[in-house]
């Protein structure tokens, strides 16, 4: 149909100029950040460990057995608990950024973490204990109040202002978090056997981390960064209009859908160790589209990475500011995502992502 | 093999009818003009012809049911250029067109080298060699026109269906953009159908018109069995003189009295 003219005399380069692709630069610079986030955190803490002994620890070396036990059992979990979260919550805002098409689209401000906190603590306060098919119920519980936060948020979102409003999606997550976060108080209160187990899952463990932790939330981490990674083209096609993606027959719900629940699941199983930390999707993804480049092919491998090593180093800061004691990594996140969100905000002009 | 057979098809959005019985076909190379008032419903037929909105009756491409086709095999025949394409800010023109390779690819998979070649070459056909790497909003209104048209025709599909493809123009870009069209269509023996506002341009570029009102058929035929002063009274409720001008097509002149 199309005529393939070669021409012999000029060959023009076969590569065309503005193809989407994620440059080697770009990518080596994400695992060297994240590389040195994980040396920093590994490094900074109460005790002083030396670059020599961590290395020697890795290798299987001669170490003092005192240091390699904080190294094994406290900072290494710790880092790599970091990195899942970090990757997940900033893999999870890009997500929700290309599905809703709204810039301003952050697990915790569309109320997903809000859900996995009731979620969690209804388990926790009224099944305590319980496992479905030898899988610990509390994070099965995590990701259906994460879905059902997420799906009330983009339900309410439509039917007040329509999706045309990047704002009114956003104000439904915040309205149905604070509706979560009463009944969640409300239990708590009134189960106060369990309210040291829940006040622990609520304010994020990265503190207590341990392997345990690591291995419980990995398969799902795993699925949905693979999932939203697999779907980064797709995500690329959804900024057209509702009928130029139809017309081009790509299936835009099943992708809708997918992405979501991809999304949701990473975030139930992060908010679990994490506690609530606000804004990673937002600072992560949007620093890399104003650097990089929007298309979901740059955007979704690279915040992973930077999203990882932006986690690790605000909870290295998390541990140092007011040491001894610590600050929720939390507090971190917002003190720098809430000017970030703003700027975002204003630069939004009708959504346009 | 791509002509379009349309029988009995009526569409309704919340009930309320907007395409009402028709019956129109489209031979395989032939370009046709939608014409009619505001609300005639020609959007509506060429969004029913890429299944983009479900409809009562039959619709047939090449000699089979759109309705029994998938969604990707429709794609793979029918590209469509609606009124106002979305571009999105910061994507490059090159990306662009290269979405419109979507229906020859699995759903998680990845465009292949043979698939870039085709952007490369419709890019350069389209001269837009110069503006692949230009974000989108950066382009300028007849440029982004081209830049539709690219990514629809990436799609190598053998119909082309456009919802008034000059309608933010000027006189120039009108031309050389209905042009492109017709040079595009003879190229690559393509199927048109066009919604056109500006009659006399339909007139001179369309093989033939189809009048719709109230979402029926009134007229279907050449510009100057359409074209006439009694029809476009009666249903544009406008005054006009219809002009033949000698080999150059039918011109439509509103006049005030």
């Amino acid at each position: 149909m199309l005529s393939v003219q070669v021409g012999a005399a000029a060959v023009p380069p076969a590569v065309l100029a503005g193809m989407p692709r994620l440059r080697w630069g770009w990518a080596g610079a994400g695992l060297l950040a994240l590389a040195a986030s994980c040396g920093v955190g590994v490094l900074v803490g109460p005790v002083h460990i030396g670059v020599g002994t961590v290395v020697q620890t890795l290798v299987g070396g001669a170490v003092d057995p005192g240091q390699a036990n904080i190294l094994w059992s406290l900072r290494f979990p710790r880092v790599v608990l970091g990195v899942l979260v970090g990757g997940t919550l900033a893999i999870a805002g890009a997500a929700y950024q290309g599905v809703f098409r709204n810039p301003l689209a952050d697990p915790y401000l569309l109320g997903a973490a809000a859900g996995a906190n009731l979620g969690a603590t209804l388990a926790i306060a009224l099944a305590p204990g319980t496992s479905v098919l030898g899988v610990n119920v509390v994070p099965l519980a995590a990701f259906v109040g994460a879905g059902a936060a997420v799906s009330g948020a983009y339900a309410l979102g439509r039917s007040v202002t329509g999706l045309r409003s990047a704002t009114g999606l956003i104000l439904a997550g915040v309205a149905i978090a604070a509706f979560f976060n009463s009944i969640q108080s409300y239990v708590q209160q009134t189960q106060t056997s369990s309210i040291r187990q829940v006040y622990s899952w609520i304010l994020g463990r990265l503190v207590t981390a341990g392997w345990d932790d690591v291995l419980l939330i990995l398969p799902y981490v795993l699925l949905s960064v693979v999932a939203i990674y697999l779907h980064r083209r797709l995500l690329d096609a959804l900024t057209l209009g509702e009928d130029e993606v139809t017309s081009l027959g790509i299936p835009v719900r099943r992708v809708r859908l997918i992405v979501v629940v991809a999304a949701t699941l990473g975030t139930a199983a992060v908010v679990a160790v994490g506690g609530t930390i606000a804004f990673v999707g937002i600072i992560v993804p949007h620093t890399i589209r104003l650097l990089v480049g929007r298309s979901y092919r740059v955007v979704i491998p690279l915040s992973v990475l930077f999203g990882a090593a932006f986690l690790v180093l605000a909870d290295a800061a998390a541990r140092t500011v007011v040491a001894p004691a610590e600050l929720p990594i939390g507090v971190i996140t917002a003190f720098l995502g809430a000017p970030f969100f703003i700027a975002v905000m204003r630069s939004t002009r009708a959504a346009a992502l | 093999m791509s002509d379009i057979v349309l029988a009995g098809v009526s569409v309704a959005y919340d009930g309320e009818p907007v395409v009402r019985d028709l019956d129109l076909t489209v031979a395989s190379g032939e370009w046709l003009a939608l014409i009619g008032p505001n609300g005639a419903g020609k959007t509506t037929i060429l969004r029913a012809i890429a299944r983009l909105v479900s409809f009562r009756g039959e619709i047939r491409i090449g000699g089979r049911a759109v309705t029994e086709l998938s969604s990707r095999d429709v794609a793979r025949k029918v590209a469509v250029l609606v009124q106002e394409p979305q571009m999105p800010a910061g994507m490059t023109v090159a990306q662009y067109v290269l979405l419109g390779r979507a229906p020859h690819l699995g759903y998680l998979g990845k465009e292949s080298s043979r698939d870039r070649r085709i952007v490369r070459d419709v890019v350069r056909r389209l001269a837009l060699e110069e503006l692949a790497s230009r974000p989108l909003d950066r382009l300028s209104g007849g440029e982004r026109q081209r830049a539709a048209i690219a990514r629809a025709l990436a799609q190598q599909a053998p119909v082309l269906l456009i919802d008034e493809p000059t309608s933010s123009l000027d006189v120039g870009r009108q031309q050389s953009v209905l042009e492109l069209i017709d040079q595009l269509r003879k190229e690559q023996e393509l199927t048109v159908i066009a919604a056109m506002h500006e009659l006399t341009l339909a007139g001179q570029y369309a093989d033939r018109l189809a009048l719709l009102v109230g979402g029926r058929l009134a007229a279907v035929g050449s510009a100057a069995e359409v074209l006439t002063e009694p029809a476009i009274a009666e249903h544009y409720r406008a005054q006009v003189k219809v002009i033949q001008m000698n080999g150059s097509g039918t011109a439509v002149v509103p006049v005030r009295n």
